[in-house]
């Protein structure tokens, strides 16, 4: 299989952070019901084969653009920039002394009084920080500079520390129930 | 239909004649055999008329196996030769085995080999062999039934059965003879027989409590599309232990002072379900057993079940809750809640359920029978008699895919819930100069210890050439079908030397094993499996000649040069030179050589087919924005 093109190109979507959710899925069901395995249930094995690997590719495609740190990401790589894979990049002292404070919290969580609401509003902390950081990478991806770029990919790195965070507590939630 | 089909003498019968296709619900207690006729879905019945057949076999020292009512009625008399439940064993080591311990009341042997064989007056005999027999009687009734040979089936498993349990329902299908359309969930086949006839949209949850699993799946359905966002549950907590804590029960009130035998404990187990199934129209049962030379009435009603069963009914809704969680959906948005499998008739599982999701519940369709009949629909979907549907059923691997990394920790490479088929790659290094082999171990679970998780596969890349620690980079694959099936490939990205794997659990059956197992099927002729190789490979090249046929009537001149198009037709007809005569094994490279030449075209129409999608799409955008 040779697919050249990326996953915006693929979806036929400006490569742009701020996309069009729902055109993305009903795009998706659309390419799906076109590709899907199924589709070539009662065909060869090698057009079976072939349409495995496409909807990989399209299954890939969709949880990217949907997600918006791994739009972020991939908009980044697609610059030459992965935050993804790259080792340790120095990083803005209060935001991670702030980290720190909300890491703390999280390990104390489950010996809270109430540790479902607890890890409930750690959540919700978390996705407020998370907001404005992509309201930043957002102005600054669309700005054909060098340093527009690098404040893009900070912001991101920003967004992979507290996503990593946001699991942490889905773990934590998931061990209670 | 305007195109003319031309067919060489001895070539293919009409390729548009409807193909017998069936859905199978190979279930833990009962399994049922399901086909669309006159567009409608129906369950198929034996010769006296029963829609059910008890998922049990019995195994005599002459003579092929009992299946189903004959072999139930032994199970109490003849309990070591009479496997009921066999489902709970698939795909299952023999650690898993002796933490159910006492509860199977069957004699194992071969416990050096990982997977559990039960000793019967036949022999040894693998969970895989044993559910073979299952699937195989019902192949016969179907096919005895729809008056010819199947061209497929499509078989549900639970949503939440791994990746090695999963493996062991197909090979069970391979072994049977019968060709596998897809490995469907099961919740998912029963919200497409609720979800067809009435073109719904939104959010459903399929509740599914078996007789011995539990499945909670939420969907999204929208425009024939059925996408499964999330599915959880337990793949050890079924129906069969609603009764089991209701024998437990009957063994306190009896008060027996010796220890009970097998048949002992199966005539409770009996004895429960029957209680059970009494109070869901009776509010208080009242029985007389007698065990062990205790003889006793029991007294029981509603509340008093509802108490015993309070804490495994309460797994079940907590599964709910995470399941929800993970799908990104609230208990509000959930707009249907389908109810699968016979003890969800039990009121107090009812009024649970109800309850958590805070709606009426869906129980027009007969919930035994539900999940055979929606994988009906997709059986005739998948095996081209319904062009024109728009039917998809779109899956998720339901326990997260990963690897052991140092320490005995999972590094996870495909997370639960991913939509399949999917293909991820990451890349390790080695950790000591001079390393030239590496093992790899798959995994598949949510924690983060090796330990904690269910182990897939241990394989070795070896050859790597020496070099200082951490230089080397091995790129791991794992490419997970829609049946929800691993592989895994390993490869040295500066040597290319690589390794790869279809994941057969360490105690599943190896590919020779069932090879051999067909084999001593037909042991009696070998003729017959000359000409079983010889069906295969003739059916093989007529699927792959009549769809390049097609292809090439409807794409040929676009996407070919004239001399593509003439390199691949002397490919055709050489093939189908082959394919008259009676060598499998030239007809099976023929057909490997066809496919060959004809990649690049294939190729080419997907890419178009992509093309057509999105523009299609574009034209509709500027019809609605007019």
């Amino acid at each position: 299989m040779d697919i050249k093109q990326n996953f915006f190109e693929f979806y036929s979507l400006p490569a742009v952070f701020e996309i069009d959710l729902g055109l993305l899925s009903q795009r998706h069901l659309e390419l799906q019901k076109k590709l899907h395995p199924d589709r070539f249930a009662h065909l060869s094995d090698q057009e079976r084969r072939l349409s495995a690997q496409y909807t990989a590719y399209l299954n890939e495609g969709y949880a990217t653009l949907r997600s918006s740190l791994l739009r972020a990401q991939y908009l980044l790589k697609l610059q030459g920039i992965d935050t993804h894979n790259e080792s340790s990049t120095p990083m803005d002292p209060l935001f991670l002394m702030q980290q720190m404070e909300l890491r703390e919290r999280l390990e104390d969580a489950p010996q809270h009084a109430d540790p479902e609401s607890e890890l409930a509003a750690l959540g919700e902390e978390v996705e407020h920080m998370m907001a404005p950081l992509q309201a930043e990478f957002c102005s600054q991806i669309t700005v054909p500079a060098e340093t527009s770029l690098h404040a893009a990919a900070a912001a991101v790195r920003k967004m992979q520390f507290l996503d990593k965070l946001r699991r942490e507590i889905e773990r934590l939630e998931d061990e209670l129930y | 239909m305007a195109l003319l089909q031309i067919a060489e003498p001895g070539q293919s019968p009409d390729p548009h004649k409807r193909k017998l296709a069936v859905g199978i619900d190979l279930g833990t207690t009962n399994s049922l055999v399901a086909t669309v006729r006159s567009g409608e879905s129906v369950t198929l019945p034996d010769v006296q008329g029963r829609h059910t057949l008890p998922s049990v076999v019995r195994y005599l020292a002459e003579g092929g196996p009992q299946v189903g009512y004959d072999a139930h009625a032994k199970a109490v008399t003849d309990p070591f030769n009479t496997i009921q439940s066999v489902k709970r064993l698939m795909g299952r080591g023999v650690a898993d085995i002796k933490k159910l311990g006492d509860e199977l009341p069957y004699r194992f042997e071969r416990l050096d080999e990982g997977m559990p064989y039960v000793s019967t007056a036949a022999g040894a005999k693998s969970p895989v062999e044993i559910s073979a027999d299952i699937l195989r009687e019902l192949q016969r009734r179907a096919e005895d039934s729809l008056g010819g040979e199947l061209a497929g089936a499509v078989i549900t498993v639970p949503a939440y059965f791994d990746d090695a349990q999963r493996q062991a329902t197909k090979d069970a299908a391979t072994l049977a003879g019968l060709k596998v359309l897809r490995l469907l969930s099961e919740p998912t086949a029963a919200a497409v027989a609720y979800g067809l006839d009435e073109a719904a949209e939104g959010v459903i949850a399929v509740y599914d409590l078996g007789g011995g699993t539990f499945d909670i799946s939420i969907l999204r359905l929208s425009r024939g599309v059925f996408e499964v966002m999330a599915t959880g549950g337990d793949s050890a907590l079924g129906g069969d232990d609603l009764d089991l804590a209701l024998a437990h029960w009957l063994v306190e009130q009896l008060d027996v002072a010796q220890g009970l035998g097998s048949a002992d404990a199966r005539y409770l187990t009996e004895q429960a379900r029957s209680i059970k199934e009494r109070l869901t129209d009776e509010p208080v049962v009242e029985v007389s057993l007698a065990v062990a030379g205790v003889e006793k009435n029991i007294t029981i009603d509603r509340d008093q079940f509802g108490a015993l069963i309070k804490s495994l009914v309460a797994r079940t809704t907590r599964a709910c809750r995470r399941a929800l969680k993970d799908a990104g959906v609230t208990v509000d948005e959930v707009k249907d809640i389908v109810m699968v499998g016979g003890s969800t008739r039990v009121p107090q599982v009812r009024d649970a359920v109800q309850q958590f999701f805070g709606k009426a519940l869906r129980i027009d369709i007969d919930p035994d029978r539900v999940v055979a009949l929606g994988a009906a629909l997709q059986a005739d979907v998948l095996a081209g008699n319904k062009p024109d549907s728009d039917m998809l059923l779109l899956d998720v691997i339901p326990l997260s895919l990963g690897l052991e990394t140092m320490g005995g920790l999972v590094e996870k490479l495909v997370p639960r819930n991913t939509a399949i088929p999917v293909a991820k790659a990451q890349e390790f290094t080695t950790y000591q100069d001079g390393q030239t082999a590496m093992a790899i171990h798959v995994v598949q679970g949510e924690r983060e210890l090796v330990d904690d998780c269910r182990s897939l596969a241990r394989f070795e890349l070896r050859g790597i050439p020496p070099m200082a620690a951490g230089a080397a980079k091995i790129r791991v694959t794992f490419q997970v079908d829609a049946d929800g099936l691993l592989n895994v490939e390993a490869k040295e990205l500066s040597t290319g030397v690589e390794s790869r794997i279809q994941v057969k659990p360490s105690y599943g059956l190896s590919d020779t094993e069932i090879e051999r197992m067909l084999k001593d099927s037909y042991s009696f002729a070998q003729d017959d499996l000359v000409l079983r190789n010889l069906r295969e490979q003739q059916v093989d090249a007529d699927r792959l000649l009549h769809s390049l046929e097609q292809a090439l009537i409807e794409d040929g001149a676009v996407l070919l040069t004239p001399e593509e198009r003439e390199v691949l037709q002397a490919a055709m007809v050489q093939l189908r030179e082959l394919r008259a005569g009676s060598d499998y094994r030239a007809i099976e490279s023929g057909v490997k050589a066809l496919a060959a030449a004809s990649d690049e075209f294939a190729s080419r129409r997907m890419d178009a087919s992509i093309q057509r999608a999105l523009q299609g799409h574009n034209i509709d955008e500027i019809e609605e924005g007019r």
